[in-house]
């Protein structure tokens, strides 16, 4: 893009405005983590009175962070990749084959996201119930029934937007793969995923993010064993007390690891056409 | 979570009548049908194991697991039975009680609330306390009256017993009443609001009011409801009429309401920032941090513990007349947590055992020390354990000042409507608008045609 | 019925500029050198037509979407029958402990519900207006700050990685802290918000409530936005890789304004992209239950009740599941 002068200042205009949106709050939430409880209320101030790391020691016994941190990370990140592979299989289907009920099937999966969520709780909790007594599988209260319940959330938009990403990718590129004899799964892995890398990416963020912060199913679908993140940042507030400190230092700690992981991941949302460019 | 002998045996019988597999979503009926006559209970000789979820009474989840985890051991030496227990939030806790209720997945033994007794109780999941249940724990006589009364409607077998008791009291900031030369706390509700009113003060003289006579958390659809019921019967009214049908609008409950809404509008002695607490912990805090010289709590303890404030005081909660008697000498609800056994629980035997071991007084004592709640068995109340001023005040409420909440099975849906309207008429006062007692009238006629 | 996006039609050839430039980037090929490969392409997906004409590549497809099939079926469908059927029944408090046997009650619910004139029915129509114009703003919100962070940050400036994964922060957050974190700042009495506006700028003299009354609607969508323009930020970013640099070269020798390209090339170029992500963000903007829950606990203000909150306050808590199921079963019907 040739840019302008004054493309330049709306430019350095935009990003201030919104890095100064995005930063006030989690400013706010670092300040508190490390003011003492008693000095959390009252006027909130910009700096704090007193510097304590003590709620980053509290937190873990407070609530068994690290334990739900695990399944957390169990469920999440299967849910993502199960999510995902199917999407990849589907949204290929659609976007390369008209076959018959192709419309039927995208309307299946639209439809789900028109009915509002907290209606499917009970159902869907009633359903497992019936599935662990006539096949003996134990979906209530397990990491698998929460693997199950998030791949799918996460499905229906994972498979549109994916069609959407196949559908720009000419189809020149696959026939010409196969005819160096390579089948149609082959071209799909070899060619196409690569080129839609961007989208692919993109999309497990969304699958990996949907799961990560889901808090009504998980506080139904889960006992003490399996609990999830999400789940234990609330019990930082509890009837008896709200730890405000230790729920904001909680919450830095939960979210390092994933800010981590998008730091990573986002070079890779780049592809090769604009960073290595013709320029 | 692990495959126990029992939920084996259980899928196993269940498959065995099912063999469609769709036709039997049917089977979550299984779960609960109505109330049966008094189970056989035999509690001498148990095995197995069995499930039990609690609440969360202590400052955090960690710490239930520990202490719960000493009494169950007890237990397991006792009887040989396993408990697996889980500790389950309060944000949680009537969603996990409502689909374990519904799906048939639940666990042999509970913690409610006590003012869900009776909205639990008519959904006929719970065994009935009666003939050999009602025995294994010694039966009625053994807890204190106000507390065994929660455990379900009247004139029916209760499905709940007493586990835990509160009672709301006055609390209040000594170092500020001492500052302000007041001797002691309130007793009438006229010199309650003129004590707060004289408290409510700039102390800093910048234009601002920075310490205020009483704090509530004005977004709180429980204890709103709460203090429409104490209020509205210290005024001789409450919210069920004698047919049972829900009556919120009488005068007696709009004056009290009323009261109570006026202490934020035309007594000013409740800043109108507090009409955005929604956890009555929050309220609490104003009074630890010297922003407000009283507040009406059931257990501000661990707020108190936590913030290092230790001037404060516990009182009774004031009456119209110091002298009143009978409903109107009302001071608190009966508050707490019972405990209920799933009527479906394959291990019947073992969880009364469990209820009985938990009532018991060795294990009242232990668990009320560490939860800072009220034993629910008369014997307790000699008990050396229970003779600090704060618990003899607290128990003494409790016998002689407390009713339970209206044991209907609409109860949680009358708080729910109830605490909304008042929540919203006190948002009207924060907001800067006039709310007369014709309002709190109207909100409420809105709030009964709701049920 | 929103926009559907063609699925079923593959791209034509000349909207594939995406592709071309891809190759482009690599080895440019010339003209004939397409027309080369379009031709071999041609046969290639004949000799695969009439090699594999047989039953095994029609069902090709239907293998593809079958692992995804029965895990909607399962999950979504079957209880998104269940739900309705649960709008038929009187599933109470009396009832929900042997919801089989409930009494079936016709549109008894449905009445209840929907009623224009009764006080459930009331609000109900109430909050689903309300609702719409939440949806509309909020979408329209975080649409335009996605879009404009994604073109700023896919022109080369100088710290874009950082920028980046900054912008994404507020995705990655867990919502449930996201929210409380705004619950606290917006709080009146001592939250940043009025700080600012009144100690440090001075702007008011005193702080106005947020979460009580007409503002706890803004705030909603306050938070709502905050938390969901990096999630259009992101999936336009990915959208906006398959437009090559030299489509936009051409155009400004062509003396096109940066307006104009934006309007004339970026659009076009990312509809499809574009046109599911704002569809999907409205279903869930419009479905948004977390962000009113913990702002506001079980019951929002009046002036914010949401659609998704008045079903969920219906269903848990008044133990009402079939008014909820009835007002679920109408949105459906409406949409």
């Amino acid at each position: 893009m040739i840019e302008t002068r004054g493309f330049k200042i709306l430019r350095a205009v935009g990003l201030t405005f919104l890095t100064a949106i995005v930063v006030l709050p989690l400013y706010v939430v670092v300040v508190t983590s490390v003011k003492p409880l008693e000095d959390v209320r009252g006027m909130f101030s910009w700096w704090p009175t007193t510097v304590t790391l003590q709620p980053y020691l509290d937190i873990w016994s407070t609530v068994p962070l690290a334990h739900y941190f695990v399944n957390s990370l169990i469920v999440v990140v299967t849910a993502t990749i199960c999510s995902v592979v199917l999407a990849v299989l589907a949204a290929y289907a659609l976007s390369r084959f008209p076959f018959k009920g192709a419309r039927t099937f995208s309307m299946m999966v639209l439809s789900t996201q028109m009915f509002p969520g907290i209606l499917f709780l009970l159902p869907l909790f009633l359903i497992f119930t019936q599935i662990q007594r006539t096949v003996g599988i134990q979906l209530n209260g397990t990491h698998l029934g929460l693997i199950l319940t998030y791949m799918t959330f996460s499905l229906p938009f994972a498979i549109w937007m994916l069609s959407g990403f196949f559908a720009s990718i000419p189809k020149d590129l696959e026939e010409a793969a196969m005819i160096d004899g390579t089948g149609r799964m082959g071209a799909l892995i070899r060619v196409v995923l690569p080129v839609a890398r961007p989208g692919i990416i993109a999309v497990s963020v969304y699958c990996f993010i949907t799961a990560w912060g889901e808090v009504l199913f998980a506080s139904v679908m889960t006992n003490a064993d399996t609990r999830t993140l999400a789940i234990g940042l609330r019990a930082y507030a509890s009837q008896t007390d709200v730890f405000w400190n230790q729920l904001m230092a909680a919450s830095v700690v939960v979210s390092l690891p994933v800010l981590l992981g998008f730091m990573l991941v986002q070079r890779h949302l780049v592809t090769g056409l604009s960073a290595g460019a013709v320029k | 979570m692990a495959l126990t002998g029992r939920s084996a045996l259980r899928r196993r019988t269940l498959r065995r009548m099912t063999t469609l597999p769709l036709a039997v979503l049917a089977v979550g009926s299984l779960a609960a049908c109505g109330s049966s006559p008094a189970e056989e209970v035999d509690t001498e000789n148990l095995s197995g194991s069995i499930t039990y979820w609690a609440s969360n009474q202590g400052e955090s989840v960690t710490q239930d697991e520990e202490v719960l985890s000493e009494t169950i051991e007890r237990f397991t030496d006792e009887t040989g039975v396993e408990v697996e227990l889980e500790v389950i939030p309060w944000n949680d806790l009537q969603n996990r009680i409502l689909t374990a209720v519904s799906s048939g997945d639940a666990p042999d033994v509970l913690n409610i609330g006590n003012t869900w007794a009776t909205s639990l109780q008519a959904t006929g999941a719970f065994l009935e306390w009666e003939g050999e249940a009602l025995e294994a724990i010694g039966g009625e006589e053994r807890f204190i009256p106000s507390s065994w009364a929660t455990g379900g409607a009247e004139g029916q077998a209760p499905t709940s017993v007493p586990l835990y008791a509160l009672s709301y009291s006055l609390y209040y900031n000594t170092e500020i009443f001492e500052e302000n030369g007041i001797d002691g706390p309130p007793a009438t509700w006229e010199e309650f609001v003129e004590v707060a009113q004289e408290l409510t003060q700039d102390t800093n003289d910048d234009g601002s009011i920075d310490q205020w006579g009483f704090t509530m958390a004005g977004a709180s659809i429980s204890n709103n409801s709460h203090a429409a019921f104490i209020r509205g019967l210290q005024h001789g009214g409450e919210l069920y009429d004698d047919d049972g049908e829900p009556d919120f609008t009488n005068d007696a409950v709009v004056a009290g309401v009323n009261e109570w809404i006026q202490l934020m509008g035309a007594d000013g002695v409740v800043s109108p920032s507090d009409a955005e607490l929604v956890n009555g912990a929050e309220s609490v805090e104003q009074v630890a941090s010297g922003q407000a010289a009283m507040v009406f709590d059931q257990a501000p303890g661990n707020v108190f513990d936590n913030r290092g404030f230790e001037d404060y005081q516990a009182a009774p909660m004031p009456m119209l007349d110091a002298d009143a008697t009978g409903l109107e000498a009302t001071q608190s609800h009966v508050a707490g947590i019972n405990m209920s056994v799933f009527e479906n629980s394959d291990n019947i035997d073992a969880a009364v055992a469990f209820v009985a071991h938990m009532t018991s007084d060795e294990e009242q004592t232990y668990l009320n020390q560490e939860f800072t709640g009220l034993p629910v068995v008369n014997d307790l109340y000699e008990d050396e354990a229970f003779q600090s001023d704060e618990i003899q005040l607290k128990q003494q409420i409790l016998q002689d000042h407390a009713q339970p909440m209206p044991l209907y099975p609409s109860e949680s849906q009358m708080e729910t409507v109830v605490g909304t309207a008042m929540r919203d008429l006190l948002a009207d006062v924060a907001q800067g608008r006039e709310v007369t007692e014709d309002d709190v009238r109207d909100a409420l006629t809105t709030a009964e045609s709701q049920m | 019925m929103p926009v559907e996006p063609k699925l079923k039609d593959p791209p034509e050839p000349d909207q594939g500029v995406a592709g071309a430039g891809r190759e482009a980037s690599t080895t440019r090929p010339s003209p004939g050198e397409r027309n080369q490969r379009r031709a071999q392409a041609a046969v290639a997906s004949q000799v695969v037509q009439t090699a594999g004409a047989s039953r095994r590549s029609r069902l090709f497809p239907y293998g593809l979407i079958a692992p995804a099939s029965v895990m909607e079926m399962l999950i979504h469908i079957i209880p998104m029958v269940l739900g309705v059927y649960i709008a038929f029944l009187g599933l109470n408090q009396f009832t929900i402990g042997n919801w089989l046997q409930a009494p079936f009650v016709g549109l008894e619910n449905f009445v209840t519900g929907l009623d224009p004139e009764g006080p459930i029915g009331s609000q109900f129509y109430a909050a689903l207006l309300r609702t719409v114009v939440y949806t509309v703003i909020s979408v329209g919100a975080a649409w335009a700050l996605g879009m404009f962070a994604a073109v700023l940050l896919t022109s080369k400036v100088k710290g874009r990685g950082f920028l980046r994964t900054l912008f994404l922060t507020p995705y990655a957050l867990p919502q449930y802290v996201g929210a409380i974190a705004w619950a606290f700042m917006f709080n009146q009495r001592d939250g940043v918000i009025n700080r600012i506006l009144v100690h440090d700028l001075g702007i008011l003299d005193s702080g106005p409530f947020w979460l009580l009354g007409g503002n706890a609607f803004w705030v909603t969508v306050i938070v709502t936005v905050w938390q969901f323009w990096p999630f259009a930020f992101l999936m336009l970013l990915a959208a906006l890789q398959n437009i090559p640099d030299e489509v936009y070269e051409a155009a400004a020798m062509d003396g096109a304004s940066l307006w104009k390209q934006f309007t004339s090339i970026t659009l076009p170029m990312i509809r499809q992209a574009n046109v599911v992500m704002l569809l999907i963000l409205s279903l869930w903007i419009f479905n948004q239950f977390n962000i009113p829950y913990v702002l506001f606990g079980p019951a929002s203000p009046p002036e914010a009740t949401l659609i998704s909150p008045l079903i969920y306050e219906q269903s848990f808590n008044y133990w009402n599941f079939g008014v909820g199921g009835a007002m679920s079963v109408l949105l459906l019907v409406a949409w």
